[in-house]
């Protein structure tokens, strides 16, 4: 075979988005629709006669989806913004400044690019019943603002490498602090670097189970995708309930992903992570 | 000694993730070496491993999680590798419409949480529903259908695949970046030498996209040695059934944390996860010693 022909190639692109769509699709459907349409036709849509919101109502009474969800909230965008301002300052640090160590802190600092956090999460329990963090929302800013650092320093470094000496000497003649020179001169230039890290880190932090589970498990402080776990192993025989959770835990992300994906995208196929 | 401002600018980042992540991990290595004694903590050297590697009652445990978490590797390597290659190859051929549509539709279950993709597949699955098997049933393979999750011998099969489908989107992405990567001259150099097509694909992009291949093969060993979500919520903390999808970060999660009658033993938790680490190590270190400096050797 010399060449695939382009309808080829589509048919095959096609049949594997079915693939990846078809679980996505046959749940958001499904929570539509009355128990019994469920299960006579899952694969029809809901018509006059299955729809159905039962799911929903049982979900709004039973489950506490909107305090999950700003717990969710708090956490990713605070997390992201420690990631985004102690990375961008440690990479200025390392890309800017000769000083004694350097390369070996920049080494220090990239060894948790390969390693996971969760290996010391024995540890990390002990110190946060220790200090009184845990089942507390900063138990996991903390963990996740950790776990971000690393990749987040390394791809910072490589872009402030980037901007112009020039710019930033001249800011250093009109008087510009060192702190200055990083807020007004370089982070601004480094946007697109700080939207591709943020945009990394977004969606693991979003959707861990592991560290919700193990730090915060209360009720008050439980993150959207613990309190949907839960729930929905609570209601395991309830379809109506479980297929409602789902789709309104699948929303959020999604809602995310079509806000950001171009941004993700271009960040990957950039080559940020060599 | 450095300027104050540096210092100012290093310090909450190299505080932060000293103390909440190198510090612990290295608190994990030394508790590992600790066992209870009643209220007491007492030093026991490498009994915990001890206990762990020889004595049946653990060891029978950490080998079959072991084993499962190297069948799971493999699984994600042969499977999601080529179809993450494919689809990457047919994405970035020229004059291609719709690419950047594929591109974000395929992405879409990487995007989405373990909880949401085990359960979402357990109903799939489930004979109960019957979608499974009234899909096979349209293709005349309805004979084929067995309650996959719930038989010792396919659960751990079909939950990698799980994982492959979810996850096949990051080795399509880094390889299509690859792929666009290659100049054109290099193609029209093959192109003049007769090389095109198929034959351009296998003897020229292939072994120019094998250090993407490397950086893939070793994301996945890493996340795959951790992994624990997607186990989890789909077959719970016993990792039924009878333990035949049991994986280290399950196993962890057992002894650290306990479940139902079980108390849990943050020691032997910590001995686990050093296990967990030397294993990580070890992989990391072939990566980047053994087929790193290879590749970049082979690319010139």
């Amino acid at each position: 075979m010399k060449r695939l022909t382009p309808a080829l190639m589509h048919l095959a692109l096609l049949t594997y988005t079915v693939v990846a769509l078809f679980p996505v699709f046959v749940i958001l459907i499904n929570s539509f629709k009355a128990r019994k349409a469920i299960f006579r036709e899952p694969l029809a849509l809901p018509d006059a006669d299955s729809f159905s919101l039962v799911g929903y109502q049982t979900v709004a009474m039973q489950g506490d989806f909107l305090l999950y969800f700003q717990n969710s909230m708090i956490v990713t965008v605070a997390s992201l913004t420690f990631i985004l301002l102690f990375g961008a300052m440690a990479a200025f640090a390392l890309s800017e400044y000769r000083f004694r160590g350097n390369t070996l802190m920049g080494l220090y600092l990239a060894l948790g690019i390969m390693i996971p956090i969760r290996i010391g999460t024995v540890a990390i329990l002990e110190m946060m019943v220790k200090t009184g963090l845990v089942n507390t929302l900063w138990a996991l800013i903390l963990v996740y603002t950790a776990q971000g650092l690393p990749l987040a320093v390394f791809i910072l470094s490589e872009f402030m490498k980037g901007v112009s000496d020039d710019l930033k000497n001249a800011g250093r003649i009109d008087g510009l602090s060192e702190y200055a020179i990083f807020f007004r001169l370089v982070l601004p230039l480094v946007r697109p670097a700080l939207a591709t890290v943020a945009v990394f880190n977004m969606i693991p932090i979003w959707n861990d189970l592991w560290f919700p589970l193990i730090l915060a498990p209360a009720e008050e402080v439980k993150t959207l995708t613990l309190g949907s776990q839960v729930f929905i192993g609570q209601f395991v025989t309830d379809w109506n309930a479980v297929l409602s959770a789902l789709s309104m835990a699948i929303l959020p992300v999604m809602v995310l992903y079509v806000v950001f994906s171009r941004q993700l995208i271009r960040g990957i196929t950039s080559g940020a992570v060599k | 000694m450095p300027k104050p401002h540096v210092l100012i600018f290093l310090a909450p980042a190299v505080l932060v993730y000293t103390a909440v992540m190198i510090y612990p991990l290295f608190d994990t290595l030394r508790l590992a070496l600790f066992a209870a004694d009643g209220q007491e903590r007492v030093y026991v050297g490498l009994a915990n491993f001890r206990r762990l590697f020889l004595d049946p009652l653990w060891s029978d445990q950490f080998w079959n999680a072991l084993g499962n978490n190297f069948w799971f590797f493999l699984i994600h390597m042969l499977v999601q590798n080529p179809i993450g290659v494919a689809l990457a190859a047919l994405l970035s051929s020229p004059r291609l419409r719709f690419a950047a549509a594929y591109r974000t539709a395929i992405f879409v279950p990487t995007i989405l949480s373990f909880v949401i993709v085990g359960f979402a597949w357990k109903l799939i699955l489930s004979p109960i529903w019957g979608i499974a098997p009234s899909l096979l049933d349209a293709v005349g393979l309805k004979s084929l259908f067995a309650p996959w999750l719930g038989k010792e011998a396919y659960a751990l099969t079909t939950l990698a695949l799980i994982s492959v489908w979810q996850f096949v989107g990051i080795p399509m992405m880094l390889i299509y970046a690859a792929l666009l990567s290659i100049t054109e001259e290099i193609l029209e150099a093959g192109e003049v030498d007769g090389i095109t097509g198929m034959a351009a694909f296998w003897k020229i992009k292939l072994p120019l996209i094998l250090p993407s291949i490397g950086i893939i093969s070793i994301l996945t060993f890493v996340g795959n040695f951790n992994a624990f979500d997607l186990i989890y919520a789909a077959q719970g903390a016993l990792a039924g059934p009878d333990f035949s999808t049991d994986i280290l970060g399950t196993f962890l999660y057992r002894t650290f944390f306990g479940f139902q009658l079980q108390l849990g033993d943050p020691y032997m938790g910590s001995a686990i996860a050093s296990a967990m680490f030397g294993i990580i190590l070890v992989g990391v270190c072939i990566y980047l010693f053994g087929i790193q400096r290879r590749l970049r050797h082979y690319q010139f």
